[in-house]
């Protein structure tokens, strides 16, 4: 690959009694917090990367330092409220949502990892904070939360958060098929007036520095994020936005089937990583 | 009609006719050959856009404007040093003006696509007719004008030890 040469995992065992850093070639390095690991091989082998790296790894010490405590992580304002809405009744059925799911840390365990996940009823797939409306306006006869509410994006980050250390797996197969394909295809499609597509910048020059930002791969474990230049937490889809307005193009719109097939995909890409949610990114 | 709106009109018309005496007095001064004109031959393009030569001051700051050619956002450049984030994408661009004739230059900025392969990343800055799902503003737009090109082809030309 073209990213930096990485230096290998050795000293497995030394570096399991130093958890929870990690030794990465002779020095202890930290993780994030509540995960073992910022890398993993792919289990495909149609996957187009032979190493699959978190977001994480490419942030400054400062940027990371963040996230290695959740004392320290911003984005825990958004989660506390995702907390405290989670028993909060709401809407004309006089419920919340314990009312039907108890404990998140019990029945949300595993949640954040697989989504977006196939909804029989809707004959589509739905991401999280979709989902999470729906069973506002099915179950609770609540109002659903606008896009990037702080009330939508608190509780997305609190449910993900449940998840946090589980490797994300979705499933592609059966009737998720056409819309991994439609998501790749978005994936490697040029757009905008610089003529680029994620995969110019996330799977050909991730590790190098594109001006004041060294590029990732593109990876969504982190989702949502708090980032600096938000100042505070953001959706996956606002990402997505961001990257195709930096290539004038016209983006997509949150919530729309387009970034939902985009979200499928890049979480495939992402097969394996444990789940950060919430990361602090620069 | 509100006195404003009056002043208003009395100002671009007044703008009209400086354009216009400036269109005149230029004379010689041609339109710059259209995007979708510009051929690349042999990896070059031999005249200039614009009919002259461009600016290497100028040149200087469309190369490093984020909101211009951006070009150090993927190219290191020593003579740049100064500026802060020289990025990684690209090869750095020291001694670029000894490497290449100035038609190669100008071709490599004007369509890179036609000169590296329809693969690269490096943007063509003086395309229109082509791309997906351009920005309303930037439609129809070349990402740097016919000056601007020139421009920054004078200042790589300087670029060589
Ligand atoms: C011009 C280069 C470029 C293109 C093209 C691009 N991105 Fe990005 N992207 C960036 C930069 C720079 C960042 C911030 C640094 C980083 O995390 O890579 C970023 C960040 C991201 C992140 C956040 C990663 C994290 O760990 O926080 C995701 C997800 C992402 N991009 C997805 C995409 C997708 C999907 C597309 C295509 C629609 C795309 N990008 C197109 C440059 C690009
Ligand atoms: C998004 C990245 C990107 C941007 C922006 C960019 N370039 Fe490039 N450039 C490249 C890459 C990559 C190459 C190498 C060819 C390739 O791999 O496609 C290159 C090659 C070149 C070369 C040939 C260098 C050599 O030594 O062979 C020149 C000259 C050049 N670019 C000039 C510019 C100028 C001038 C600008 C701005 C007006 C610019 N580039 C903007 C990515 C970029």
């Amino acid at each position: 690959m073209k990213s930096k040469e990485r230096a290998t995992l050795s000293g497995i065992a030394l570096a399991a009694l130093l958890a929870p850093g990690l030794l990465v070639g002779g020095e202890v390095q930290a993780l994030p917090e509540g995960v073992e690991t910022v890398e993993v091989k792919p289990t495909s082998k149609d996957h187009p990367l032979d190493e699959i790296i978190s977001g994480w790894q490419y942030r400054s010490p400062e940027t990371q330092a963040l996230q290695e405590d959740d004392f320290e992580n911003p984005a825990f304002l958004w989660v506390e409220q995702g907390e405290e809405l989670w028993s909060t009744v709401d809407g004309a059925a006089n419920k919340s949502c314990a009312s039907c799911h108890d404990d998140a840390a019990d029945t949300m365990a595993s949640v954040g990892a697989n989504m977006p996940k196939w909804n029989k009823a809707l004959d589509k797939p739905v991401n999280l904070e979709q989902q999470i409306n729906l069973c506002r306006t099915e179950q609770m006869e609540a109002e659903p939360w606008k896009w990037e509410s702080a009330q939508l994006l608190g509780m997305t980050a609190y449910v993900k958060n449940q998840s946090r250390g589980e490797p994300v797996s979705v499933q592609t197969d059966g009737p998720m098929k056409p819309w991994f394909d439609k998501g790749k295809e978005l994936y490697y499609t040029r757009v905008g007036q610089l003529d680029m597509a994620c995969s110019s910048c996330h799977e050909d020059y991730y590790g190098k520095q594109i001006r004041a930002d060294m590029l990732s791969q593109g990876q969504t474990n982190g989702f949502p994020t708090y980032r600096f230049k938000w100042q505070k937490i953001g959706s996956l889809h606002r990402r997505f936005k961001g990257c195709m307005k930096n290539i004038r193009a016209t983006p997509y719109k949150v919530g729309s089937d387009e970034f939902l097939a985009l979200e499928l995909y890049t979480a495939w890409r992402g097969q394996g990583l444990p789940v950060e949610a919430p990361a602090v990114r620069q | 009609m509100t006195s404003t709106d009056i002043a208003k009109q009395k100002l671009v018309s007044a703008l009209c006719a400086i354009a216009l005496s400036v269109g005149f007095a230029g004379g010689a001064a041609a339109a710059p050959i259209a995007p979708q004109d510009v051929k690349v031959v042999d990896d070059a393009i031999a005249a200039s856009l614009t009919g002259s030569a461009g600016d290497v001051e100028a040149g200087k700051k469309w190369f490093k404007g984020r909101k211009a050619g951006n070009c150090l956002a993927c190219h290191a450049n020593d003579d740049m040093a100064s500026e802060s984030f020289h990025g990684e994408i690209g090869p750095p661009l020291d001694g670029v003006g000894e490497r290449y004739t100035e038609a190669e230059l100008r071709a490599i900025i004007v369509n890179s696509k036609a000169v590296f392969g329809d693969e690269t990343i490096m943007p063509s800055f003086y395309r229109a007719d082509y791309g997906n799902r351009i920005a309303k503003s930037f439609k129809d737009k070349t990402i740097l004008s016919a000056e601007q090109v020139e421009d920054v082809v004078a200042y790589l030309r300087t670029l060589n030890q």
